[in-house]
């Protein structure tokens, strides 16, 4: 008995262990991304050297600080009121991810509610379900933002909204689709022959089985939701103007672009840093959690 | 006494298709039959039929189904799945596919005990160990927590049959659970089922096209073809002294060693003609009436 006990003890750390290994560089590289977004954004009050929004007119465009006329003090050099640009970039981190977080985790949750239903119920509501996918699908995403954006007013509810509003699409189609095949599986028989209820099977049995799918899916819709962000703060719909975000710093450096490159080219490198890292990110924990791929 | 099953002129259609054209059998409490017929013949659809696991585009067009003498067909949903599970369960045809496989064992044993017994999550899971030890698999505690990937298909397949008889049910389905599996594990599954249903004291029923395992396990067996009962009664009867041709050509269909292999030629076209011919002819129960 007592090897059995220190097995059964030991079988899930291992099992642990090797589900990080099977994620791989993606998920290690991914999770350090992810990680650096995230604590700039939690930590910006102790990371930024500079409040972001003080001006010094008198150091204004300054470069980098290892370019000639760069400043130690402004390591990322200022913008056009000489506002430091490293701080401004961290502040930035915090609507982000605030976006990130809360529109793919909403966008997923109605998504994920309507694809089960449309996936199980079959029939009519699937139909109807599906059809209004179709239709929504065939806006352009970013227009329909805008639109939203220009309805209901600027700021980060409506940013939020906007996104909400547009993405569920992506997660009720996968999730109907997965839920279809997921149910013609021996195990869903099964499962309703031990006398589940629908809900139950669905709560139970199925989406256990889509989470590797949805962790995918939700953070491949949270580098979207930067991105629509991005665009929306930098036409100006975003969120207050006094509020540091990547698409409104690249707004004030597209006009002086020839004179000072950098204002524009920093935040860009965060939202590429910051897409790049959640996809990569996403697809490891898919390969970490999927237990097709447990062996 | 109340047959723990009977289904009565069962008729289903998928489509234009009649699957099961009027199928009639009965299980005693305690009896164990073997339901045999050749694939498409509608054993397996009688089974589902039984478990409310009919194709979505399969239908009941007449006939009845009781257990205990309740009628399955007419109970309200609720109903039904209280009895699925617990008094009516289902070992499956594969066991490489019929656990969840995102969940570990003994979150599935004990999910099937807590669903229909009012147990604690510790009680449901000493019971799962319980039930393992039944089924000959040993360090339980340490299966209890694999997920199935991580044991053997024959190790499924007695984990599916624990799960069978876990509430002490009166009927248990078992749909062809042998034929996914290798000869020797077959015999250890056939042993088990015939140890755990002398313990619990359920029925089987035992879908397969294999005459070999009825003539092991099934004390009766009922022959259905092309969705009819062709013939029923005690399984020795039966295959020593077939009264069907149909019956007939199923047997000498059945590989052995001690016979020449022209035996395994196919049924010619003709007979298949005359079979058809004489299942339309044939009344089900002038058959039964033989049993």
């Amino acid at each position: 008995m007592a090897d059995i006990a220190v097995t059964s003890i030991a079988a899930p750390p291992s099992r642990l262990l090797a589900g990080l290994k099977r994620g791989g560089p993606r998920l290690w590289l991914g999770a350090a991304l992810v990680a650096l977004l995230v604590l700039a954004a939690i930590l910006a009050p102790v990371l930024a050297p500079h409040d972001p929004l003080e001006q010094d007119l008198m150091s204004a465009q300054l470069p980098p600080a290892w370019m000639i006329g760069g400043e130690p003090a402004f390591l990322l050099g200022t913008d056009s009121l000489g506002r430091c640009v490293l701080s401004r970039l961290i502040y930035s981190a915090r609507t982000a991810v605030m976006v990130a977080l809360i529109a793919a985790t909403l966008a997923a949750a109605i998504g994920v509610a309507l694809g089960l239903f449309a996936g199980s119920f079959g029939g009519w509501v699937d139909q109807f379900i599906s059809r209004l996918i179709d239709v929504w699908m065939a806006f352009p995403p970013v227009l329909l933002s805008i639109v939203l954006a220009a309805v209901i007013g600027a700021g980060l509810t409506s940013v939020i909204a906007a996104i909400v509003v547009v993405d569920w699409t992506r997660f009720a189609r996968v999730i109907r689709a997965e839920t279809m095949v997921q149910l013609t599986r021996d195990y869903a028989a099964a499962a309703r022959v031990i006398g589940l209820s629908r809900a139950e099977l669905l709560r139970l049995e199925i989406l256990p089985n889509l989470v590797p799918l949805l962790v995918t899916l939700l953070a491949v819709e949270m580098g979207i939701a930067i991105l629509v962000e991005v665009i929306l703060s930098f036409v100006g719909i975003s969120v207050a103007g006094d509020t540091p975000t990547w698409g409104s710093m690249i707004a004030e450096g597209r006009q002086i672009v020839y004179q000072a490159p950098w204002i524009m080219a920093l935040p860009i490198v965060c939202i590429i840093t910051s897409v790049i890292g959640l996809n990569l990110f996403g697809d490891g924990l898919r390969l970490a959690l999927d237990p097709v791929q447990r062996s | 006494m109340t047959a723990t099953l009977t289904v009565d002129g069962l008729k289903v259609a998928i489509g234009a298709a009649n699957v099961l054209r009027g199928a009639s059998l009965e299980v005693q409490p305690g009896e164990v039959r073997g339901l045999v017929g050749e694939s498409g013949a509608g054993k397996s659809m009688l089974g589902r039929a039984v478990l409310g696991l009919l194709p979505s585009n399969a239908t009941i067009t007449s006939g009845r189904i009781a257990f205990e003498g309740r009628d399955l067909l007419a109970m309200a949903e609720a109903e039904r799945r209280g009895l699925l599970g617990r008094r009516i369960a289902l070992i499956p045809q594969d066991p490489m596919t019929s656990l969840n496989p995102v969940k570990r064992i003994g979150a599935q044993i004990g999910n099937l005990l807590r669903h229909h017994l009012d147990l604690s999550k510790r009680a449901a899971l000493a019971r799962a160990a319980e039930l393992l030890t039944e089924v000959a698999i040993r360090e339980p505690e340490r299966v209890l927590a694999l997920y199935p990937h991580e044991i053997s298909g024959g190790m499924r397949q007695r984990v599916l049959i624990a799960m069978a008889f876990a509430c002490d049910p009166a009927l248990v389905i078992a749909d062809e659970p042998t034929t996914a599996l290798d000869v020797t594990v077959q015999r250890q599954v056939l042993q088990l089922v015939e140890r755990l249903r002398l313990r619990y004291g359920s029925a089987v029923l035992f879908v397969t096209h294999d005459l070999g395992v009825v003539a092991k396990i099934c004390r009766s067996m009922t022959v259905l073809h092309a969705g009819r009962v062709l013939e029923e009664g005690e399984t020795a009867n039966v295959l020593t002294r077939p009264r069907h041709a149909y019956t007939r050509a199923l047997l000498a269909a059945t590989p052995r060693a001690d016979r020449p292999a022209e035996a395994l030629r196919p049924v010619p076209p003709a007979l298949i003609e005359q079979l058809w011919s004489e299942a339309y002819r044939l009344d089900d129960v002038a058959v039964v009436g033989a049993a």
